[in-house]
């Protein structure tokens, strides 16, 4: 199991610990309510450094991102990002991301799922046939998603640019408490607003950016945070989560990632997808609440009204900020419009739900 | 953590305490601190005579799900009411005001057999 460069850190400050994609992380320090609460209302850090990070550079990089992965990059100026997929030949999904535009047309920096590094990696290889340059920096890069509405008001005094009105998905490079060559990113996995930053771990950064943090957060009661909730964030928005809502099976039209895949441009299986789109898909992820009582999770059976199968659930918690219990899951197109009936097989008792909008918050 | 030394254990996380032939029944502060926040308690055993290690019920924390098994043998009598409205009371004070259930035992002596305080100790590391 690797540490993050803060392991030591959550070990000391008393969080619950647990092996994530072969990382030690936190899962949680004083409970998930608490800390998904600290995001919403005030401001909290999560280490994500377990995150995979990939540089492609030179005058072939920015055609082999647009081969990989489903958005249109070449939309991408220095200073901004976009969400992203990589399909494989099938349809289906090989790992959601986000490009960074370093350099146009030179220099990008691909973040993906921390289970997925590997198989990202060989993947996009595959790929490179014109020799783009690439390099993995997962292992030397820190990450830190510092979120909530407080967030960037504290952070504000450590860095030289502006982060206060760093539009979405755009980011600055610069200072950072005293390090240099800092990635401050408008993102964030939260919906609570804030920013993600990406630094080297080298003479000590880590130990001086984690403590430059909760010192300039002391009086405004910053919090350290776990993953636990982290999920819970990004499920009361509707995110999927890699894994559980998306994987190699499920195609980006299903999954309602239609807004990141570009049918300007050639990609791996745009064919596919494009006839999928102008069939209709046979399935949706669609969010959804619990009407009776019942907590939805990771593999439930989705039912209709006489107790036939209809989909499955993908993500399903209690959802800290409503009171309420929700869910991602897929269901049948026919059962996917907003207010659809529909019920959880919740230890073979159905207990009903329905179709919702999602964010949910 | 802590582990009253006046009740007894299973290896389910579960401690009773017996008082005549009343027990009451609930999580220890290991299994609450595992689970996280709870939701609720789900019991739809009451009124029923279970043998020991049955399912009496479940419970919901945010991010999992766990079942509940009786230690020893008897009727169920009574559910936490406070709980309905007060789930974290399991969270803050398991072996108080978080307690779950409580039941008539068939046999009193069959809490003999539990794990005391120091051997639950020894199980949960």
């Amino acid at each position: 199991m690797k540490n993050t460069p803060f392991t030591q850190k959550h070990i000391a400050l008393g969080a619950k610990m647990a092996e994530f994609a072969g990382h030690n992380m936190p899962i949680s320090y004083t409970g998930i309510n608490d800390e998904h609460a600290a995001v919403r209302n005030n401001a909290g850090v999560f280490d994500v450094s377990h995150m995979g990070e990939f540089i492609l550079k030179g005058e072939n990089a920015l055609d082999l991102i647009q081969r990989v992965t489903s958005n249109d990059a070449s939309k991408l100026t220095p200073g901004k990002a976009q969400y992203s997929c990589l399909p494989n030949e099938q349809g289906g999904i090989v790992d959601d991301l986000i490009v960074y535009c370093i350099e146009e047309n030179k220099v990008y920096m691909l973040v993906v799922n921390a289970g997925n590094i590997q198989k990202d990696w060989d993947w996009i290889s595959k790929f490179n046939t014109k020799n783009a340059e690439m390099h993995n920096i997962s292992d030397k890069t820190c990450l830190l998603a510092i979120q909530g509405p407080n967030a960037t008001k504290i952070l504000q005094p450590l860095v030289d640019t502006d982060i206060m009105n760093l539009k979405y998905y755009t980011f600055t490079k610069g200072k950072f408490a005293g390090v240099d060559n800092v990635i401050v990113s408008a993102t964030g996995y939260t919906g609570a607003g804030g920013v993600e930053i990406y630094f080297e771990d080298k003479d000590g950064a880590a130990d001086k950016i984690w403590d430059a943090i909760f010192a300039a957060g002391a009086a405004s009661g910053i919090k350290p945070l776990g993953l636990g909730a982290r999920d819970t964030l990004r499920l009361e928005m509707g995110y999927c989560l890699y894994g559980n809502d998306i994987d190699d099976t499920t195609t980006p039209l299903e999954g309602g990632l239609g807004w990141i895949t570009k049918f300007t441009k050639d990609f791996t299986a745009k064919d596919i997808l494009e006839k999928q789109k102008a069939e209709g898909v046979k399935r949706k992820l669609v969010g959804f609440e619990m009407i009776d009582r019942g907590i939805p999770r990771h593999d439930y059976l989705i039912k209709d009204a006489v107790g036939s199968t209809i989909g499955k659930v993908t993500s399903g918690t209690q959802a800290p900020s409503l009171g309420k219990a929700v869910g991602l899951g897929y269901v049948a197109t026919e059962h996917a419009s907003p207010d659809s009936e529909i019920f959880i097989d919740i230890r073979n008792t159905l207990v009903k739900a329905k179709v919702v909008k999602a964010p949910f918050v | 953590m802590n582990f009253p030394a006046n009740l007894r254990y299973t290896k389910d996380h579960e401690w009773i305490s017996l008082e005549g032939n009343v027990a009451t029944i609930g999580i220890t502060d290991f299994a609450q601190h595992e689970l996280g926040d709870i939701v609720y308690i789900d019991v739809n055993t009451l009124g029923q005579t279970l043998k020991a290690e049955e399912l009496f019920g479940t419970v919901e924390a945010v991010k999992t799900v766990s079942d509940l098994f009786i230690p020893v043998a008897g009727t169920i009598t009574k559910v936490n009411s406070l709980l309905e409205k007060e789930p974290e009371l399991v969270n803050n004070d398991p072996y108080g005001k978080g307690w779950m259930i409580k039941m008539t035992v068939s046999n009193a002596a069959d809490i003999n057999a539990l794990m005391d305080a120091a051997a639950y100790q020894a199980v949960v590391g």
